[in-house]
C-alpha cells in the first residue's frame, strides 16, 4: 500500500475539495440549523458522479476505487457532516449489499438509477428491540403466493422518506434464530409501505433518520436479496463495508474541527498574543494532528483491503472505532480553544462537535467495534 | 467543429513573490492549478461541444509537470491533449510562445481556437493575440459570451465602456475571461479515464517552426530589472459633499504640486 496519493487521487481530491468549499460548506449551517435535508446538493453530487463512486461502469457506476469513496466521505464531512452519511449510507448500506448479493436483475434494475443519483439508498436493521442485538428482528417476512408479505417496524433508518430504495432485513424463520434473518428490497410507494416519525437530533441534522413502518406490505418474490436465511450475514458484511464510510465521516468531522482551530487560535488574541502563541495550544493541536493523520491512515489501510478483495472487517472496526473517538475529542478540544464562541452557533466547531457523537454510534456502536477487534485478538 | 483550447499551467496565487536577488519567480511550495481564464475558455468550448457536438483539444507548452492540467482537461471533457514540451523552448517569451503554439496548432485540423485572455503569472495577455497574427487569423478577445452558429461567431466581447457585439467568421481565435462562466467540476468517471487516456508529447521538431525562433534564441524580450511593488499607504477617506470634496482635492493636488 502506497501511503501518499496516486496522481488519479491527487486529481480526485482536487475536484471533491472544490465541491465541498464551493457547494456543500456554504450550506452547512443553515442545514443544521433548519434541520434540511439538502436535496440540492445530492443533485449536484449526482451530476458528476459522486452517488456512485465505487460502482463499476458496467452497472451505470464511476468505476473508482473504494478509497476515493472514503476520500470523497472525509471530504464532504470536513466541511458538512450532514452530506457525509446521505453518501456514505446510500452507496455503503444500499448500493453496496445489492451489488455484493443481487441477481443480475436486480443489479440492472437498482443499481444504475442509485449509482446516477437518480435514486437515493437507504439499509433497514435496526429495531426498536433489535439495536446492538440486531439478531432480534421482529419484523417478519412470509411468503404467499408470488409475495413476501412485510409486516413490523424499523427505527432510526438514515435517508429514508428521501430514498426510493430500501435494504430491508426481516425474520422469514424465527426458530432458525439468525439463520432465519432474510434481505429485501423495498421500493418507496410499495402499498404496505410508509415512512413514520422523523427523529429530531443533536447532531447531523440535516440528514433525514426515519421509522420505516411495514403493514402487509406486499413485495415481489424476486425482491429477496441474495438466498433466504442469510440476512443476518448479509447485513453484518454491508456494515463492515458501512463501517469505512463511517471512519472516513467522523475523520473529515475532525479534520475539518482542526482546520477551524488553527485558524481561530492564530487570529484570536488574549494576553496581548495570539492564542495559539501558547504552547499548551500548540502541543495539543500537535498531538490531535498526529492522531487524524493515523486515523487517516487505519481508514486507507481498510479502504486499500475493500478494493484488494482482502478481509477488511478487522481494519474497518479499527478504523471506525478509532476515527470516531478522534473526532469526538478534537471537535470537544477545538470548542474548548475557542471559548465562549465555540459554544455559539457564530462557529461551525459547534456543529461539529454535535455532529461528532453520532461516529460512535451507528454502524456499530464503539463497544461492538471492540467486540470485533477483541474477537480477532481472542479467536 | 474542432476546438483548440490553449491553456497554461499557473501557480496557484495571485502574488506571486519575486527572489529580489535573481528577479525570478519563487515557484517553490506553491500548488500550480490551470490559469483560472484558461478554464473559462475550456468551460466554453466544452459547451459548444455539448449543444453541437465538437472536438476539444487542449495544449499547453510547458515542463513535463504541466501533464496535471492535461489530465484535468480531460477530467472536463476534453477529447485530446497535446504537451509541447523540449528544452528548446525554455527561456521563451511571449513572441517565441506563442509562435511555438501556432506552428503546433498549424498542424491540426481547427474551427476555433480558444485561449485565456491572460495568465496570471505572466499577465501580459499577449500570447493569444500574437499566435492569431502567426496564424494570420481574426480573434477577439475579452469574450464573456459566445453563441455559434454556421461557422459564424456571435462574441460579447467585454470593454471598459461597456460591451460590444462582434460577429466573426471561423476559424479565428477568441480570448475568454474566467468571468464568462462558472466551468463544470470534472466527473469522477473523467477523472478515472483522464489517466487511461494519451498525454502527446511534441517536441519541437514535430511541429511546424524555424527552431531559430524558439525559446531565449526566439526571444527579443529582456528583463532589465524586476522588483516587488512597495505597498501603497491606504488612502483617507473623506465622508463630505461633492462641493467640499472638489475643494479638498484641489488642495491636496497642490500640497503634492501636481496642479
Ligand atoms: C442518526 C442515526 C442514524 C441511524 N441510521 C441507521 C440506518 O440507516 N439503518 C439502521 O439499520 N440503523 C440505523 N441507526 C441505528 C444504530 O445503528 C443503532 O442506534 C445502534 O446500532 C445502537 O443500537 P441502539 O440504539 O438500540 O443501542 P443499544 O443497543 O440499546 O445500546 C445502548 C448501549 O449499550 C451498549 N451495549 C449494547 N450491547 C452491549 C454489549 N453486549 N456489550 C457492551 N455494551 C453493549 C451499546 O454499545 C450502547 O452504548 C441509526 C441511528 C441513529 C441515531
Ligand atoms: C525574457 C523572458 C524569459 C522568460 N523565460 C521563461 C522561462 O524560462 N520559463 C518560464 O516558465 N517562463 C518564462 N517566461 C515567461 C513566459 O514568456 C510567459 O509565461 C509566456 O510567454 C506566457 O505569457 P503570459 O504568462 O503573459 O501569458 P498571457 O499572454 O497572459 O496568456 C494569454 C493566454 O495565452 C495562452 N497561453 C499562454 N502561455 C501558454 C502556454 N505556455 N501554453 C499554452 N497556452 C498558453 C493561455 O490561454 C493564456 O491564458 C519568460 C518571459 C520573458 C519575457
Amino acid at each position: 500500500m502506497d501511503f501518499g496519493f496516486s496522481k488519479r487521487e491527487e486529481l480526485f481530491l482536487q475536484m471533491i475539495r472544490e465541491f465541498a468549499e464551493n457547494e456543500v460548506k456554504p450550506l452547512a449551517a443553515e442545514v443544521d440549523e433548519q434541520e434540511r435535508f439538502p436535496m440540492e446538493t445530492v443533485e449536484k453530487m449526482a451530476k458528476i458522479g459522486i452517488m456512485g463512486i465505487p460502482v463499476p461502469v458496467e452497472y451505470g457506476g464511476q468505476g473508482g476505487t473504494n478509497q476515493m469513496y472514503s476520500m470523497a466521505v472525509e471530504e464532504l464531512s470536513r466541511v458538512c457532516a450532514t452530506t457525509g452519511v446521505i453518501v456514505s449510507a446510500h452507496t455503503s448500506l444500499c448500493i453496496n449489499p445489492i451489488l455484493e448479493y443481487g441477481t443480475e436483475e436486480q443489479k440492472m434494475k437498482y443499481v444504475p438509477k442509485l449509482a446516477a443519483g437518480e435514486w437515493i439508498g437507504a439499509f433497514g436493521l435496526t429495531e426498536p428491540n433489535a439495536g446492538t442485538d440486531a439478531a432480534m428482528q421482529q419484523t417478519t417476512a412470509v411468503l404467499d403466493g408470488d409475495e413476501w408479505v412485510l409486516n413490523g417496524t424499523k427505527i432510526f433508518i438514515t435517508n429514508a422518506g428521501y430514498a426510493h430504495v430500501y435494504v430491508v432485513m426481516a425474520m422469514t424463520n424465527k426458530e432458525m434464530g439468525t439463520r432465519g434473518i432474510s434481505a429485501f428490497i423495498v421500493e418507496k410507494g410499495t402499498p404496505g409501505f410508509s415512512i413514520g416519525k422523523k427523529e429530531k437530533k443533536m447532531g447531523i441534522r440535516g440528514s433525514a433518520t426515519c421509522e420505516l413502518i411495514f403493514e402487509n406490505c406486499r413485495i415481489p418474490k424476486e425482491n429477496l436479496l441474495g438466498e433466504q436465511g442469510k440476512g443476518f450475514k448479509i447485513a453484518m458484511n454491508t456494515l463492515n463495508g458501512g463501517r469505512i464510510g463511517i471512519a472516513a465521516q467522523a475523520l473529515g468531522i475532525a479534520q475539518g474541527a482542526l482546520d477551524e482551530t488553527v485558524k481561530y487560535t492564530k487570529e484570536r488574541k488574549q494576553f496581548g498574543r495570539a492564542i495559539s502563541a501558547f504552547q499548551n495550544t500548540q502541543f495539543q493541536l500537535a498531538n490531535l494532528d498526529a492522531k487524524i493523520q493515523a486515523a487517516r491512515l487505519l481508514v486507507r489501510e481498510a479502504s486499500y483491503n475493500k478494493d484488494m478483495h482482502k478481509p477488511y472487517a478487522v481494519e474497518a472496526a479499527r478504523c471506525k472505532l478509532f476515527a470516531a473517538e478522534t473526532a469526538m475529542e478534537v471537535t470537544t478540544k477545538a470548542v474548548q480553544f475557542h471559548g465562549g464562541y465555540g459554544y455559539t452557533r457564530e462557529y461551525p466547531v459547534e456543529r461539529m462537535m454535535r455532529d461528532a457523537k453520532i461516529t460512535e454510534i451507528y454502524e456499530g456502536t464503539s463497544e461492538v467495534q471492540r467486540m470485533v477487534i477483541a474477537g480477532n485478538l481472542f479467536k | 467543429m474542432n476546438i483548440v483550447v490553449c491553456i497554461k499551467q499557473v501557480p496557484n496565487t495571485n502574488e506571486i513573490k519575486i527572489n529580489p536577488e535573481t528577479g525570478t519567480l519563487i515557484r517553490d511550495g506553491v500548488p500550480s492549478i490551470m490559469n483560472p481564464d484558461d478554464k473559462g475558455g475550456l468551460e466554453m468550448a466544452l459547451r459548444l461541444k455539448d449543444q453541437y457536438g465538437a472536438n476539444v483539444t487542449v495544449i499547453t507548452m510547458g515542463p513535463p509537470q504541466a501533464d496535471a492540467i492535461l489530465r484535468e482537461a480531460f477530467a472536463m471533457g476534453a477529447d485530446r491533449a497535446i504537451l509541447l514540451t523540449d528544452r528548446k523552448f525554455a527561456g521563451a517569451d511571449t513572441l517565441a510562445t506563442s509562435y511555438a503554439l501556432a506552428g503546433a496548432i498549424k498542424t491540426l485540423d481547427y474551427d476555433l481556437i480558444i485561449a485565456g485572455r491572460q495568465a496570471i503569472d505572466g499577465d501580459t495577455a499577449q500570447v493569444a493575440p500574437e499566435m492569431a497574427e502567426h496564424l494570420g487569423l481574426p480573434q477577439v478577445s475579452y469574450t464573456v459570451d459566445l453563441k455559434y452558429n454556421n461557422g459564424l461567431c456571435l462574441v460579447k466581447k467585454e470593454t471598459e465602456e461597456g460591451y460590444q457585439m462582434l460577429e466573426v467568421p471561423t476559424p479565428c481565435v477568441l480570448t475568454v475571461l474566467a468571468i464568462a462562466n462558472q466551468p463544470r467540476y470534472m466527473s469522477v468517471k473523467g477523472i478515472m479515464e483522464a489517466f487511461d487516456k494519451e498525454v502527446e508529447i511534441w517536441t519541437a521538431d514535430k511541429i511546424d517552426v524555424d527552431p531559430n525562433r524558439l525559446g531565449l534564441k526566439g526571444s527579443p524580450t529582456r528583463v532589465k530589472k524586476s522588483f516587488t511593488k512597495p505597498q501603497k499607504s491606504p488612502g483617507q477617506v473623506y465622508e463630505v459633499d461633492a462641493e467640499e470634496a472638489v475643494g479638498i482635492i484641489i488642495s491636496k493636488l497642490k500640497e503634492k504640486f501636481i496642479i
